[in-house]
């Protein structure tokens, strides 16, 4: 296994897509960071950036891999290999390569500008949200036999998660206005790692008096240990599930 | 050595494969043919599990091979166009492999290696290469670990005429090793030398499995092309009656 993670490795990194995301985050983040004199206000400019990028490019270019990498994958099933650890393989290969490239461009800045604990939050939860979407891609790549086909609803995914949901979120808030909907915000928020991610590192920086009394529910449910172990919990559901479910998947695929 | 039990295999509503039983041995040379689109690529891949059969079981050295991996350590495999990632170099593909066989290097099988001179392209990277230098690349890997089985999906197809050669012999000493080799091809002249058995199939069915001797005798010709003519034509012919 760790000969096939070792060999999806060096292939991302002849490419230097990776590398180029790296420099872009750097630049990101020092320029975000360098400029705030006050470091919790920089981490909550820095988390919009993460959170709009690191989606984005984790779920693009691991499906662009994925179905560049295609004669890779079946040139490795017709050797004397299991193919749940192929598949494991590159997961962890995939994963490994831009969780790295974001600890080092993320993280670098705030080891020098910002290392107090909400950007250490940052740095976890990106990590946990590029492992995410590369599970994401794994799983609608597996599915699709068309590379434009594949590219395209990669893009929708993300458009989802970043925008529309949001606006599913805030059209339900006003249709249910006159009812006590808080408990049901908290629950609505799980479906999407994004906004789970926001609300943490908001939460931490205290700002969820900014968010009213939803804010208060949430400051109840995620300051406390059991709801931030949960969250923890479904964090890993959100990277583990779709993975599962591609190599199900991957296991009856042809070739 | 492998044998294949009612394997049928659907694409869709497309059958591509239907009750297809076959058995074949050591020491054979087996040429497996038919017109283009009836499903030889289909049933050597299920053979590598590759493709997942609809139904039927495939049997590889007594083992059913149905989720099992390590049977794969006995078969090479020379696909129909070899795909390798392409910014890999020659050298870094045979390196690979040998590390995922993990096979020591004294140990390895380097004739076709030597004959096609691949020492001077190791550095070339996989991108730039045609598709003759490719099906060498992938007949080295095929033959290098000294497999039991060889499966050769359209081996000659692209090759120059002294590589074909090269490679002709090559199969004819492995033969002589009591190894089972499969054959596709188009280029039945370059059959006639090797084989030793003839698989026929059309529109997914197995239509015959002879001897190369029964079926010239039957054909009453002395050229495996003509009897394969004789046969395609007359299938038609019943076809169309």
């Amino acid at each position: 296994m760790l000969k096939i993670i070792k060999y999806v490795i060096s292939d991302i990194l002849r490419s230097r897509t990776i590398i180029a995301y790296m420099v872009l985050l750097l630049a990101l983040a020092f320029s975000v960071l360098g400029m705030e004199s006050n470091a919790e206000k920089g981490i909550v400019s820095l988390l919009n950036i993460v959170l709009f990028v690191v989606p984005l490019v984790s779920i693009i270019f691991a499906t662009v891999y994925l179905y560049n990498s295609a004669e890779f994958i079946e040139l490795l099933v017709s050797q004397p290999l299991k193919r749940t650890k192929i598949w494991g393989s590159i997961f962890l290969g995939l994963s490994g390569a831009i969780t790295l490239a974001f600890l080092i461009g993320v993280g670098i800045p705030i080891i020098i500008f910002a290392w107090i604990p909400s950007g250490i939050l940052l740095l976890v939860c990106g990590a946990g949200l590029s492992a995410i979407f590369v599970s994401i891609a794994l799983w609608t790549a597996v599915q699709i036999r068309d590379k434009a086909k594949g590219i395209g609803l990669a893009i929708l995914l993300w458009l989802y998660f970043a925008l529309l949901f949001d606006a599913l979120v805030l059209f339900l808030m006003f249709q249910f206005s006159d009812y006590p909907i808080e408990n049901g915000m908290v629950a609505l928020t799980m479906l999407n790692p994004i906004d789970i991610t926001r609300i943490i590192i908001l939460l931490e920086v205290d700002l969820s008096a900014m968010m009213g009394y939803t804010g208060a529910i949430f400051q109840n449910f995620f300051g406390t240990g059991g709801g931030m172990t949960l969250t923890a919990i479904i964090l890993l559901l959100w990277i583990t599930l779709p993975f599962l479910f591609s190599t199900l998947n991957f296991k009856k695929k042809d070739l | 050595m492998i044998k294949t039990e009612k394997l049928s295999k659907k694409f869709g509503k497309i059958k591509v494969l239907q009750e297809i039983s076959l058995h074949l041995c050591r020491g054979q040379c087996v040429a497996l043919i038919g017109p283009n689109g009836c499903g030889k690529t289909t049933l050597i891949k299920s053979i590598l599990g590759m493709v997942v059969p609809s139904s039927g079981t495939i049997i590889v050295q007594d083992k059913n091979i149905s989720n099992a991996w390590a049977y794969r350590k006995n078969i090479g495999y020379m696909p129909q166009i070899g795909r390798y990632p392409d910014n890999m170099t020659i050298g870094q593909i045979f390196d690979m492999m040998q590390d995922i066989r993990g096979e020591k290097a004294g140990l390895l099988d380097m004739d076709l290696y030597e004959s096609f001179q691949m020492k001077e392209l190791l550095n070339k990277r996989m991108g730039t290469l045609s598709g003759g230098t490719r099906q060498k690349v992938s007949a080295c890997i095929a033959f290098m670990f000294k497999p039991e089985i060889l499966i050769l999906d359209e081996a000659t197809a692209g090759l120059d005429p002294i590589s074909t050669e090269i490679l002709k012999e090559k199969i004819q000493r492995e033969r002589a090793n009591n190894k089972l080799i499969i054959i596709t091809s188009h280029i039945l002249s370059d059959l006639d030398e090797l084989v030793s058995e003839i698989v026929y199939m059309e529109e997914g069915q197995l239509r015959f499995h002879k001897t190369i001797e029964s079926l010239k005798a039957e054909t009453e010709t002395d050229k495996l092309g003509k009897a394969i003519a004789h046969i395609m034509l007359s299938s038609k012919t019943t076809v169309h009656a």
